[in-house]
């Protein structure tokens, strides 16, 4: 019994330093982002916030581009499989363009990013901290957090918006070519459609739920980088532990700034 | 005069003691060399030394600051007067040598990338690899790297040289060429050099005084040949290469017996 509670105590306090470590690098993180600005910042930073956009969006577009547009495609093809049956066809393109533009668009790309980014942040500074390279930086009179962790936390925030309206533009194409395909639709009308369905503050609440993505999958993949000790195989464990966390945070601030949204009326 | 004091320093992990009340003092423009076997807390008490890691009690004083309690930007400041050579080297991969060393120079100086060139080169060719500047750290052998990253240390001139294991994985002959590199930069440059190691003839090639670490306490601290006569056990044991009781035939058997009892216990 009293190991049990032991256990349970012990889980608990792991739990409590994570949170702890993670809001820690969190508000460190944002008070060191200036330093990665251009003009205002260091040029270093800078120039390494700019390999890292390329990294983290550039590099992830044809995949996201992708995912998305197979993923337009089957919400237009479920969704048309049971609108067709009331003679509601048109209602796929509302459920395409706001489906993507407050939902899938953001979601789909914060779990590509997760998984291609977050894994490689946790990789690379956990390979660091094995190789000394991180205490190497602070013996330097360096912080690792504005070094290492600013750069990309600018270059995140500035491409995972911009990956999410590039999902939402393919996801929103897919459609068109399903409607294309199944009942004609010209293009141009289908454009039409979908500028009327979708709003100024669905774009807005996407572009937020983005931000807040970016957020997380940085910190997350720093984070258990930083937490790395030991050898090889424990930066293993970081890159996994990175992406499944990442993801998991991710659906949950889905849930939370959508249900926000909800409240205020935004959606 | 001292330009580093330790005072009582004790080092807990987990509860268990690994720096048990250390008193070390080391002199301006001396070499000390921290000795002992593996697992005597060599490596805990360079990274104290450093501002790595919080002691459980006792002080750390650098150049009149102690660092185990001063404002973040203090401790910069007695960084900036370090220089660090890792056991591992802890270049950055991804940065080529020339690059590793310029790094410190061009983040903590205001010198023009011309003169930052120049000095970058000459620190290379204090060390013989000014040929071998636009290479990666992956790119050159483990003595190559050892010599790169002392550079680096060297790069802001620093009033203090740490070297963490500069021989390990090294062979007899670039071991030698290191030992002597050491001593032209204590001459050249007149400065304070700490030296972990558990090389013999390296320590007694290189030191002014040798402090010998045994189980987190100091045996001895002294002159090379206090340490040389000294007529301790332990020391006597370290020096004549005596092997330890884990190597005695009755020692092994009894642990082979003792396991086997285990074994039958849990079965």
């Amino acid at each position: 019994m009293a190991s049990i509670i032991e256990r349970v105590g012990s889980k608990t306090l792991n739990q409590l330093e994570y949170v702890g470590g993670f809001n820690i690098q969190l508000w460190a993180g944002l008070r060191a982002i200036g330093t990665s600005l251009p003009i205002l910042g260091n040029r270093y930073r800078w120039k390494e916030s700019v390999n890292q956009m390329l990294q983290i969006g550039v590099s992830a577009l044809p995949m996201v581009g992708l995912m998305a547009i197979c993923s337009g495609f089957i919400l237009a093809l479920q969704g048309a499989s049971e609108l067709r049956r009331f003679g509601a066809m048109h209602y796929v393109i509302d459920l395409v363009a706001v489906g993507f533009t407050r939902e899938l668009g953001p979601l789909l790309t914060a779990i590509a990013v997760s998984g291609r980014s977050g894994s490689a942040f946790a990789a690379e500074i956990g390979s660091m901290r094995v190789t000394e390279e991180i205490d190497a930086l602070r013996v330097m009179a360096f912080e690792p957090i504005e070094f290492v962790l600013a750069p990309k936390y600018l270059a995140a925030l500035i491409m995972v918006p911009c990956l999410s309206i590039a999902s939402n533009v393919c996801g929103i194409f897919a459609g068109g070519l399903f409607m294309f395909f199944s009942t004609h639709l010209a293009p141009s009308l289908y454009l039409q459609y979908v500028l009327s369905s979708i709003q100024l503050r669905d774009v807005v609440s996407g572009l937020i739920k983005s931000l807040a993505f970016a957020t997380i999958i940085v910190n997350v993949g720093c984070l258990e980088g930083f937490r790395v000790q030991g050898g090889p195989d424990a930066v293993g464990r970081s890159t996994t532990a990175a992406v499944v966390k990442s993801t998991f945070l991710v659906i949950v601030a889905d849930v939370l700034f959508t249900a926000i949204f909800y409240m205020m009326g935004m959606h | 005069m001292a330009v580093i004091s330790v005072r009582d320093l004790v080092v807990e992990y987990d509860g268990r003691r690994v720096l048990d009340g250390l008193n070390l003092d080391i002199d301006e423009g001396e070499t000390m060399v921290l000795l002992g076997g593996s697992g005597s807390g060599k490596s805990t008490l360079l990274r104290q030394l450093l501002g790595l890691e919080l002691p459980h009690s006792g002080s750390v004083s650098v150049k009149g600051i102690d660092i185990t309690r001063c404002l973040p930007a203090d401790l910069k400041l007695v960084r900036r007067s370090m220089g660090v050579a890792f056991q591992s080297a802890a270049l950055f991969n991804s940065f080529s040598v020339k690059e590793n060393v310029a790094l410190a120079l061009r983040e903590h100086t205001a010198l023009v990338p011309s003169i930052i060139e120049l000095v970058v080169w000459m620190k290379l060719a204090v060390v013989g690899l000014a040929e071998f500047g636009h290479l990666h750290p992956q790119e050159l052998s483990g003595g190559m790297k050892k010599r790169a990253a002392v550079a680096r240390a060297l790069a802001l001139d620093p009033e203090i040289l740490v070297l963490d294991e500069p021989s390990a994985g090294l062979d007899p002959i670039v071991a030698a060429e290191l030992d002597e590199l050491i001593l032209l930069l204590k001459r050249a440059f007149q400065m304070t050099v700490i030296v972990v190691t558990h090389d013999l003839p390296s320590a007694f090639r290189i030191a002014d005084r040798i402090a010998m670490l045994h189980k987190g306490a100091f045996l001895a601290v002294g002159t090379k040949d206090e340490i040389r006569n000294s007529q301790l056990p332990r020391i006597r044991q370290f020096l004549d290469r005596v092997p330890g009781k884990m190597a005695e035939g009755p020692t092994v058997t009894a642990s082979f017996e003792q396991y086997l009892q285990g074994q039958e216990i849990t079965q």
